[in-house]
């Protein structure tokens, strides 16, 4: 269970819905994974609205929450309109802000990340925020309005994993009541379990289900190792020592010589 | 009227963005419009009046991550 901006959501697991080998395989990925709220665009529509018509009868179907994102968006003035045109077709305030900075890395401008977000959240938007993984940026969010943060953990798409365990778990110690999902760069269930296990509150990934050899049972995969990831944090995790410890008691061991 | 429709020069008589979109065959709740980088509301497309050189964009959902 999982509470975002009083919604509650039975899953940890955020999945996007792009790069699928075939629809039907899309949408038997998202049951295997259990996520309970998928991430969808807008697009030129080429067809004459037959394009899109098929697409969103396929994802009304599914039955899960919607998070609309402004992928691919480059200025401020553009992420702010695709936000509010998809505010109308999706029917949810709730929106994934992506203002891209760079065409290599896809880093996020966070310049104009900031700036948009205070201008959506102005408007009644949820934001959320794709961002980086700097204790600045996320301070500049929280005060634009932003409820929720979105960091990186590795490039979108890169499948590199965390590659900044110190900052993720920085970035969970500073603002701990914040809710942090990691968004993007996972490649594997077992990094998915890391971030978790830092107590990142949720993951949302998209191309290492969708690349995925079978992508159904990498979703469900994914659906497990965020559900330990979370128990093992809840557990209390041991910290690693320098020296062996020994596990069986020394006292009542037998002596042979 | 010349108009820029997602990216593409067309010669129409349309005058409201409600018409534009009756004439290049597009319907449907689902779809999201802009001219000159605002959203046009659904609502406000019959009374929207177009103008030489305007860019519409017309949108709809589509896979995303």
């Amino acid at each position: 269970m999982f509470d975002l901006f009083g919604t509650t959501l039975p899953s940890r697991l955020l999945l996007g819905t792009a790069q699928y080998p075939s629809p039907a395989i899309l949408a038997d990925a998202v049951k295997a994974s259990g996520t309970s709220m998928v991430t969808v665009s807008l697009r030129r529509e080429m067809a004459g609205g037959r394009a899109g018509e098929k697409f969103w009868s396929l994802i009304r179907a599914l039955g899960t929450r919607i998070l609309p994102n402004t992928a691919g968006c480059h200025s401020v003035k553009e992420a702010v309109t695709t936000a509010k045109m998809a505010r109308e077709v999706f029917g949810t305030n709730w929106i994934k802000l992506e203002v891209i900075g760079n065409h290599d890395t896809l880093q996020p401008d966070v310049f104009g990340l900031v700036e948009a977000a205070r201008i959506l959240c102005e408007d009644g938007f949820a934001v959320f925020p794709y961002t980086t993984d700097d204790l600045v940026v996320a301070e500049r969010l929280l005060a634009a309005g932003c409820k929720v943060l979105m960091p990186w953990c590795a490039p979108i798409g890169s499948a590199l994993g965390p590659i900044n365990m110190m900052a993720l778990c920085s970035m969970r110690g500073h603002f701990p009541g914040v809710p942090l999902i990691v968004d993007a760069g996972l490649g594997r269930p077992s990094h998915a379990a890391r971030v978790m296990e830092l107590g990142f509150d949720a993951v949302l990934l998209n191309t290492a289900v969708a690349k995925a050899a079978d992508p159904v049972g990498m979703a469900r995969a994914f659906g497990k190792a965020v559900e330990a990831g979370r128990e093992a944090f809840l557990s209390g995790i041991l910290e690693p020592r320098e020296l062996a410890v020994p596990s069986t008691p020394i006292f009542g061991r037998a002596v042979f010589s | 009227m010349k108009l820029m429709v997602n990216g593409e020069t067309h010669e129409i008589a349309a005058t409201t963005l409600a018409e534009l979109l009756a004439a290049l065959d597009y319907e449907g709740d689902w779809l999201a419009t802009a001219v000159n980088s605002d959203l046009v509301h659904k609502a406000n497309r019959a009374e929207f009046r177009l103008s030489d050189g305007d860019r519409i964009e017309i949108l709809s959902p589509m896979q995303g991550g």
